[in-house]
């Protein structure tokens, strides 16, 4: 018994003088986390990380058979989920974690905005959030095309002319996005690029800078709970909430595991440039409140076509949610601040409205 | 350094700093025009074919019925009205690029992806389409179909 523990030992010294393991460990023991009555919205961060880190590893295993090109896609994939054995499964989560990882995404959103996680010093936390979320919205949208069906095909049709729709700019970047002109191979070899290279380089260098500010400042303190005089009582990170933060992994990978298996992925039909849209078509449910806006929006606002107001109110949406940190001036003075807890719940409740009427009223209305 | 004494030094120093800087500035300049050039796709030359002749038989489109054919790389709708009537029109709707659809239920022209309608000149008439589907000139020869640009 002693042997295997002094050998432990020594692999510990040699590493230890060469990494500095002490320091790390020093590090991690440091960590604690505020414990209050909101502690449970913690959570939702790491749950993210974990369903990215499944995007990752079964992203990787469809690159094994999938083809980038508009006459092999839609077949690679459908012998993906035919032939290779669990092959379907690998999609079907791969489909499913994007969905999740959308929610759970949204739930740390709006958790960090209503609890006001982003009043100083956090604010570049906030904005390498924000990017993520613009790059996850981007994962989301190439990822879509690729199985190169029906449903995909006019969502990228779509969605690649909102920006077109831009005043000035809009038509190059329309062409940046598509490759050319329309929606064609070009474009299914573009976003594969984008999907599988690009966002995910932005990705590493964006996230690494997210947790480390993460780690630089602590969990913020909710300003309401700080202001009666909670929040005092911690736990340390390791084990404490490391263990609890495996119990949500464990349940969003059960949650995974039972869409996945329960409700596999459909492939659809394969795309066709000179087919009509399908009646029903819809897009991912974390652009349909984007989508049905759309939809009730008359042909012209003002003089303006209602597609440009649409399309420029979002855009000022977001860079209105961007740039909160600053605009909420009393939050960052150590005030309640009730208009922007106002705010967060508007948007919620504006989301959640929008996105229910997407599914619930008849398309053909 | 001591203040007050502007030798020839602190000159140099201004000299290679800008020198380093434009230097800086035209190797990102070398890298980042060719990588920016290379991600606009190149114009392809787009098939400007002002008429196409259909496969299909006149006989084929019933009355209240249409049908998507190809229009040069673009996709175009070919209806016959309740009343008989063949016309032609783009079938990219005017909002947001969707390839519209005739339905037999409403007896006009649909959008599925917005909820768009246009009457049976392809003129937007609900829904968020801003202009009309633009039209093409429908000449039936025996049993073949052709379908022209409109002058």
């Amino acid at each position: 018994m002693a042997a295997p523990d002094s050998r432990r030992g020594r692999l510990r010294t040699w590493l230890d003088e060469r990494v500095d393991l002490a320091a790390l460990e020093k590090l991690a023991k440091k960590k604690e986390i505020p414990v209050h009555r909101h502690t449970v919205w913690y959570y939702f961060g790491g749950m993210t990380l974990f369903l990215l880190m499944v995007q990752v590893a079964t992203g990787i295993l469809l690159l094994l058979y999938y083809r980038p090109s508009a006459e092999e896609a839609y077949e690679s994939v459908q012998f993906l989920m035919t032939e290779v054995q669990f092959g379907w499964l690998v999609r079907s989560i791969h489909s499913w974690a994007a969905n999740l990882m959308m929610f759970t995404l949204f739930v740390h959103l709006f958790s960090v905005l209503l609890l006001k996680a982003y009043r100083p010093p956090r604010e570049v936390t906030w904005f390498s959030g924000m990017a993520l979320l613009a790059l996850a919205l981007g994962f989301g949208f190439t990822g879509y095309l690729l199985p190169w069906n029906v449903l995909s095909y006019f969502a990228t049709q779509v969605g690649t002319e909102i920006p077109g729709v831009i005043p000035l700019v809009g038509p190059f970047l329309r062409r940046l996005l598509r490759g050319g002109d329309e929606v064609t191979g070009a474009t299914l070899t573009r976003f594969y690029g984008i999907h599988v290279a690009i966002l995910p380089a932005l990705t590493v260098l964006l996230l690494g800078l997210h947790l480390f500010l993460v780690q630089k400042h602590g969990m913020s303190i909710p300003p309401g709970v700080e202001r009666r005089g909670g929040g005092r009582r911690t736990m340390p990170f390791l084990p404490h909430f490391l263990l609890r933060d495996l119990v949500g992994w464990l349940s969003a990978l059960a949650i995974l595991a039972a869409l996945a298996a329960y409700l596999p992925w459909e492939l659809g039909q394969k795309a066709d440039p000179f087919a009509s849209a399908p009646a029903g078509i819809k897009p991912e449910w974390y652009f349909m409140f984007m989508f049905q806006t759309l939809k009730y929006l008359p042909s012209y606002i003002l003089g303006i076509e209602g597609e440009i107001v649409g399309v420029v109110g979002f855009g000022l949406g977001g860079l209105f949610l961007l740039l909160i940190p600053f605009l909420d001036r009393q939050t960052a003075r150590g005030q309640p601040s009730r208009l922007f807890t106002w705010i967060g719940i508007v948007i919620i409740i504006y989301m959640i409205v929008l996105t229910y009427l997407g599914y619930a009223v008849s398309p053909t209305k | 350094m001591v203040e007050g004494t502007l030798g020839p030094e602190p000159t140099r120093r201004h000299f290679i700093s800008w020198f380093l800087g434009t230097s800086a500035g035209a190797f990102l300049l070398s890298v980042f025009y060719p990588v920016g050039r290379y991600l606009i796709p190149p114009k392809v030359e787009e098939s400007m074919a002002g008429s196409v002749k259909l496969t299909i038989k006149p006989q084929d489109v019933k009355p209240n019925s249409g049908q998507i054919f190809k229009f040069g790389s673009r996709p175009a709708i070919l209806i016959r009205t309740p009343g008989g009537e063949l016309q032609a029109f783009s079938a990219v709707c005017t909002h947001l690029q969707c390839t519209v659809q005739y339905r037999p239920d409403l007896s006009h022209i649909w959008c599925a992806c917005h909820n768009g309608h246009y009457d049976l000149n392809g003129k937007n008439i609900a829904g968020p389409p801003p202009r009309p589907l633009d039209p093409y000139v429908v000449n039936v020869r025996g049993d073949q179909i052709v379908v022209s640009k409109s002058a």
